[in-house]
């Protein structure tokens, strides 16, 4: 008996996936159109999002201080959530906003409601609302990219209520040469970062394809122009639906994780995205459409429970 | 196209540490320990006692019970004391301890059956007899299997193999597939049926090949190729991938029709009927990291592992780990003492164990162990249940049917030991269970 081994309930095998691998692949996938966004609206962009995350990590570290918790930003989610934010913000944002806005989504949405995988809607989105109502003026400024301080509409709000403006076309909203927040503009940067995290595994396809094609198709028969391809492809290539659908919708925390629960989630937010967007009074409502399907994802969740395979039937054909 | 089931994963297998090399036999052991428990059932009594000279072949323990199978010795040689002993559940058992005299002289009675002329009653008989019980590691006694109260209209070999290191099934299917198609032949006989299945992964391409060339081969036979999934290999998931029928909870194979034989347990009943020899040998892997030449030995029961640890070439470093059996099912062992009995299908030893599961991990409810699950259960609604102690929440959340393949913990980023969880809370709800069912009369 000159060996002593370790005795442990099986299995004895563990995949080499991790948390923290986890959030750095979403970190990594995001990668592409934190680049764009720079790219476009220069340096100052480049100071909000770095503040973004400064600020993020910062907070989660404190709070773990007062509250004599492990560290806890090892696991790179304060850093995600900081990045969010700052992709979520307009170019010219001041950088005071940015931190505070930060420290809201760790401290109020994610910390006080007992930290990683406990916060009931997802951190970013909720610090994103609290700052558009908080300063609705900053929030809502935006301009040209590769240009500097012009201030512009961007093509939602033009196509909500004609506002002062010309629409891009389609290629410029694809490349991401229009106005708004310094994540979203691109769509060809989001789509290469989504299949990143597609091909790694770490999101499934459900939600982002249910909340875009619902949303697609709710707009293509009842927006302001109906069966208009043009107009739907740009409700689709602008404001924040890709960002949104791809990195917002898919946050495991707050979204179920039955398959089932995953396509009503995704058609609740489409659905809620074309309500805000053809009816309300914003332009843009994805970050409002996630954060209330945030809420119905514990109830969608228990309704959503896949049959046990015992209980599927089908003993005998 | 190789069928499958809804969900599992395919976990690395490590196949090639011993997948490449030929089964070998091993030099004698002085010492063989059997205990009396190696199969699900009525306990057995000890048919020899100290000072006895038993020979290979030889019933040394059985029981009157239906439910039970006897055991036999492997060797020739002195009955030298019956005590408790090491036996890789974890506990004591009463083991027959038998000092090898190296003859192995042949037991009397030990000769070829003859099937043709018998009933299914004398089928069952002899298999009975020969002690033969699950052999991938359940150890359920065959003939109680393979007389159903049901109609049943499938007869499946398990030749998945599923479980990541070990080889041993697919060593018989390479060096005896004759074996294995006259024991599923057998099977199909006391079935009364006229074809059977076997359902092999498609990682063993040579095993199905050499099935298929084998002289027993014949179209009644259908062989099945299963894609390469963990747990592809268990029962009901098998049965699923091959009939498309689903077991229903609580009930058994048969109520769907079909019954599942392990490889080894063909191999078990082919020699049964055609030397007359009991289940005495066992393909055992013995790989891992920490062993010195990963390998596949024919063993007789009975021998200590520490021996067949020995055989491999010992170990490298000192393991943090030795296992009885797959990586993912298997059962961690404290020492090297514990003999192989029937149910042994591989040693494992790992230098080192698997990064200590966390139980204050936050879960970020990633779905995976929803997406993945066999059994199409909430792993993680169950760990919370267990953490509650909410038996009513676990058992909402159909924590019975849980098969405890692991495979939630396994794959869990957040590293939680979720089946540890579940493993808290299932015996309470079985307990309800049964209080409740004790109410109804």
């Amino acid at each position: 008996m000159e060996n002593k081994f370790i005795v442990s309930s099986s299995p004895h095998l563990h995949t080499s996936a991790t948390t923290q691998r986890i959030m750095l692949d979403v970190i990594i996938a995001l990668i592409p159109t934190t680049i764009v966004g720079w790219i476009f609206f220069g340096i100052h962009s480049v100071l909000v999002t770095v503040s973004a995350m400064a600020a993020a990590v910062v907070s989660e570290r404190i709070f773990d201080l007062i509250m004599k918790k492990p560290n806890t930003c090892q696991d790179l989610s304060a850093l995600l959530t900081g990045l969010l934010i700052g992709l979520n913000m307009p170019p010219a944002i001041p950088v005071w906003m940015v931190v505070i806005g930060s420290a809201f989504a760790i401290i109020i949405v994610k910390q006080m409601f007992g930290g990683l995988g406990k916060n009931f809607m997802n951190p970013a989105l909720g610090a994103r609302c609290f700052m558009l109502i908080a300063w609705t003026g900053a929030m809502t400024t935006f301009r040209e990219p590769l240009v500097d301080a012009v201030s512009s509409a961007t093509p939602l709000a033009v196509m909500k209520d004609g506002a002062e403006g010309t629409l891009p076309t389609l290629m410029q909203c694809f490349i991401g040469l229009k106005a708004g927040t310094i994540g979203e503009v691109s769509a060809l940067a989001l789509i290469v970062g989504f299949i990143y995290l597609l091909a790694r595994k770490v999101v499934s396809i459900r939600i982002p394809a249910a909340y875009i094609i619902s949303f697609a198709v709710l707009t293509f028969f009842c927006g302001k122009n109906a069966f208009n391809m043009n107009y739907l492809m740009h409700q689709l290539l602008t404001g924040g639906l890709l960002l949104g659908a791809f990195f917002m919708a898919t946050d495991y925390v707050t979204t179920p994780t039955t398959p089932r629960g995953m396509i009503v989630f995704g058609i609740g937010c489409g659905v809620l995205t074309f309500v805000i967007r053809r009816f309300g009074g914003y332009p843009e409502g994805v970050s409002f459409s996630i954060l209330l399907m945030n809420l119905a994802a514990p109830l969608i969740e228990r309704y959503t429970v896949p049959k046990s395979f015992g209980n599927m039937g089908g003993a005998r054909k | 196209m190789a069928v499958t089931f809804k969900g599992g994963f395919h976990v690395r297998d490590y196949k090639e540490l011993t997948n490449k090399v030929k089964t070998t036999t091993l030099p004698d052991c002085d010492m063989h320990i059997f205990p009396m428990r190696q199969h699900i059932g009525a306990p057995l009594e000890a048919l020899v006692k100290k000072g006895d000279y038993v020979t290979v072949g030889q019933k040394i323990a059985d029981s009157s019970a239906f439910v039970s199978a006897p055991i036999h010795s492997s060797v020739s040689g002195t009955v030298l004391k019956i005590e408790p002993y090491f036996h890789d559940s974890g506990t004591k058992v009463d083991a027959i301890f038998v000092k090898n005299d190296g003859q192995y002289t042949v037991y009397d009675g030990i000769k070829p059956k003859d099937y043709r002329s018998m009933n299914k009653d004398n089928m069952l008989k002899v298999i009975r007899e020969a002690g033969i019980v699950g052999m991938g590691g359940a150890g359920f006694p065959t003939h109680v299997k393979l007389s159903p109260q049901q109609k049943v209209d499938h007869v499946i070999v398990n030749g998945a193999e599923c479980e990541p290191f070990i080889t041993s099934d697919h060593h018989y299917m390479l060096e005896e597939p004759d074996k294995i198609v006259f024991g599923l032949k057998m099977a199909m006989k006391i079935l009364g049926l006229k074809e059977g299945y076997i359902g092999v992964e498609v990682n063993k391409p040579d095993g199905i090949a050499s099935i298929k060339s084998c002289k027993e081969f014949d179209s009644s036979i259908h062989i099945v190729e299963l894609k390469t999934k963990y747990p592809q290999g268990a029962e009901k998931q098998l049965i699923k991938a091959i009939t498309g029928r689903n077991v229903p909870a609580g009930k058994l194979p048969a109520d769907a029709g079909a019954v599942v034989v392990n490889v080894a347990t063909c191999v078990a009943i082919a020699n049964a009927f055609q030397t007359g020899m009991p289940a005495i040998e066992k393909n055992v892997t013995v790989s891992g990291d920490a062993i010195k030449n990963p390998s596949c030995f024919r063993a007789r029961t009975g021998i200590p592992v520490s021996f067949l640890i020995d055989q491999a070439g010992g170990f490298v470093a000192p393991p943090e780990k030795l296992i009885s059996g797959g990586p993912m099912m298997g059962l961690a062992q404290y020492n090297t003492d514990y003999p192989v009995t029937k149910t042994t299908s591989s040693i494992l030893a790992m230098l080192h164990a698997p990064k200590t599961y966390d139980p204050d991990a936050p879960c970020i409810r990633c779905g995976r162990c929803v997406e993945h699950c066999p059994m199409r259960l909430m792993p993680l609604k169950l760990a919370d249940a267990s953490h509650k102690d909410d038996i009513e929440m676990a058992e909402r959340y159909n924590v019975t049917e849980c098969i405890e393949c692991g495979l939630c913990s396994y794959i869990c980023p957040a590293n939680k030991n979720l089946l540890q969880f579940i493993r808290m809370i299932k015996p309470d709800v079985l307990r309800k269970q049964r209080e409740e069912a004790a109410k109804r009369g």
